[in-house]
């Protein structure tokens, strides 16, 4: 028995989300009372994982490309020859491309996207968020054998100096046939010509604001700030400022002294994007808002008040 | 072409959540509702896929009588008929026995294309649809900006993390789970609007779909997080919360 990890690799690299599903899948291990394994799709020799019992490595022509046909085949081959108690993933765009398929596979419902685990007379309870994180819920597996995948920046990666893992090659068994996407070559849109991630201020304006002839209203913030204007993505999609203004996983990644979030609830895909900031300040009107979890300082109310008297207040205390 | 549109119907955006007295689910007195926000672009691809192509947009979704509405607006934007798989108010599903209900009423249409959202903005688990093409045997793609058919192929740009993407060549059938924003959403016009009430909406029960329905995963309990981060919140007349907030920026963090 034993409780199996599925790393990811991009560009020969493990990436941070990797390990902090390792960090996760420790934490379940020691739960269940079982070891901790990884597996590692592409395996390369600079893959050093440490503090589980092995790491299979994943290697077949077949894989070179990412598939959901290819990666849900290989690993189910690996959890049949394993019997793993637990699975976990990183949840990536990847693995919610495939990870979904595996487990209907097998019969079993991913447990997607925890943010924490705990231990309920020796069985885990992953806690999930809902309504973008408005609300949590404790969720159990009604099987024996589990399915997740964790959230970005849940859990700490491990810092303790650990023995390297051996590593085994699990031979997997493929056929071409079986692969019925084509995928090409990743490529990213024209550069960009803004660089957030120089900025040393951000005022950042989400749905709160409703239209876009409001936005001379956050416009006047970043003014008198000297602030670099951003967005959630929202307000890109439609056009309203442009996309190389956009923060969080499909835009840039910002680490500002301070940002400003206005109108913005605080979503996982915005928050992976300015979590880097020394300061966050959120003004929102709903009290529960997740941002204010980001937040070292907060407003609550209406941002049609309360930004117009912050920049007066700004340049009293400027003054 | 045959295009399977399946949406659901999720709490309005704004609302105010909280649980039930059971502690295990949301407490629905006093919600609206309306259309999963990536589901109603799922909805406007398929739409502008049909002017292109013609064919047939099938709208199917899953739910209590109150579905009904979301239905209609769907239709009233232009699809052509749609299927309404209903459930008991308050049965709740996993995305494994959501997805086995939706691909028994897709296995009977045998669409080209089967299109959704990428995730529900209720409890956001983003797998029906990939669990939809596993059981139904379809290729899939997930978090779709653009798609290209061609021929019996179609070619979908996706998206991938930190603003790369990739083009990915699939035979149909296909499922294809659609990222929110990709087009402009159209509005039901009043003719629409009009029309949709003639159009055939053909309810089936759960159970007569004969899914299997046991339930993966159980939800013990349903709370507002608790907030772990000492913030310093100002609340209240708007004028004094914006003083106090620029004194702390200006004195305590000295960022201004
Ligand atoms: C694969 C994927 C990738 C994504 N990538 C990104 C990304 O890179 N960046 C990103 O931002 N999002 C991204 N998203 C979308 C993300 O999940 C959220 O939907 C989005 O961040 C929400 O934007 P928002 O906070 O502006 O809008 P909402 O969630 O609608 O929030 C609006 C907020 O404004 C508040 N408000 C309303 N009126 C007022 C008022 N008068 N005064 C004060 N406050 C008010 C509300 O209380 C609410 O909290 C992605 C989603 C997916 C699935």
């Amino acid at each position: 028995m034993s409780v199996l990890v599925v790393m990811e690799q991009r560009d020969g690299k493990l990436s941070r989300m990797s390990f902090e599903a390792l960090a996760a899948g420790q934490q379940i291990a020691g739960i269940l009372d079982v070891q901790a394994q990884a597996a590692v799709i592409g395996y390369s020799d600079n893959a050093k994982i440490a503090g589980v019992e092995r790491v299979f490595a994943l290697d077949d022509p077949l894989l070179t490309e990412y598939t959901p046909d290819g990666y849900t085949a290989a690993i189910e081959q690996l959890i049949q020859a394993q019997q793993p108690q637990a699975v976990v993933f990183p949840h990536t765009y990847q693995v919610r491309d495939y990870a979904p398929k595996l487990a209907a596979r097998l019969g079993k419902v991913l447990i997607s996207d925890v943010v924490a685990v705990k231990a309920e007379e020796a069985s885990p309870v992953f806690v999930r968020q809902l309504f973008q994180g408005k609300l949590n819920a404790d969720v159990k597996a009604a099987s024996e054998q589990q399915f997740v995948s964790i959230q970005a920046g849940a859990f700490r990666v491990s810092e303790a100096p650990a023995a390297r893992a051996p590593v085994e090659r699990f031979p997997v068994k493929l056929d071409a046939s079986q692969i019925r996407s084509k995928p090409e070559a990743p490529f990213r849109e024209a550069q960009r010509s803004i660089d957030l991630g120089a900025a040393e201020v951000i005022v950042s304006v989400g749905r709160g604001i409703k239209e876009k002839d409001n936005l001379p209203i956050v416009e006047a913030l970043a003014d008198v700030l000297g602030a670099e204007l951003a967005a959630s993505r929202p307000i890109c999609d439609n056009g309203w400022l442009p996309m190389e203004r956009q923060v969080g996983s499909s835009g840039q990644t910002v680490s500002p002294k301070v940002y400003f979030a206005i109108g913005i609830s605080g979503a996982i895909q915005h928050l992976v994007g300015m979590k880097g900031s020394k300061t966050v300040v959120a003004i929102n009107k709903d009290e529960n808002a997740p941002i204010f979890e980001a937040a070292d300082y907060g407003v609550v109310g209406d941002l049609f008040e309360v930004v117009p008297a912050l920049v007066d207040e700004i340049k009293k205390v400027k003054a | 072409m045959k295009i399977i549109v399946s949406v659901k119907q999720v709490p309005a955006r704004d609302s105010s959540l909280r649980a039930g007295s059971d502690g295990k689910r949301l407490d629905e007195t006093d919600l609206t509702y309306e259309m999963n926000e990536p589901d109603a672009y799922a909805l406007e691809e398929a739409l502008q896929l049909k002017e292109k192509l013609g064919g047939e947009v099938v709208v199917l979704s899953a739910g209590p009588d109150r579905v009904a509405q979301t239905i209609r607006e769907a239709l009233a934007k232009g699809a052509d008929r749609a299927i309404h798989v209903q459930l008991n108010d308050g049965t709740q599903l996993d995305p494994l026995a959501a997805a086995r209900l939706l691909a028994k009423a897709v296995e009977a249409e045998k669409a080209d294309i089967v299109l959704t959202g990428l995730q529900s903005d209720d409890l956001g688990y983003g797998q029906t649809g990939v669990i939809m093409a596993e059981l139904l045997g379809y290729a899939h793609a997930t978090i779709v900006m653009e798609v290209e058919p061609q021929g019996d192929h179609v070619r979908v740009k996706r998206e991938l993390e930190d603003g790369w993407f990739q083009n990915v060549l699939l035979p149909l059938p296909v499922v294809l789970t659609i990222q929110s924003g990709i087009k402009k959403l159209r509005y039901a016009t009043l003719m629409g609007i009009k029309k949709a009430k003639t159009k055939e909406m053909k309810v089936i029960s759960s159970g007569e779909l004969q899914a299997e329905f046991a339930t993966g995963l159980t939800i013990e309990r349903v709370y507002v997080p608790q907030r772990n981060k000492q913030s310093q919140i100002f609340s209240g007349d708007a004028k004094r919360a914006a003083h106090e907030l620029a004194e702390k920026l200006k004195f305590e963090a000295r960022v201004i």
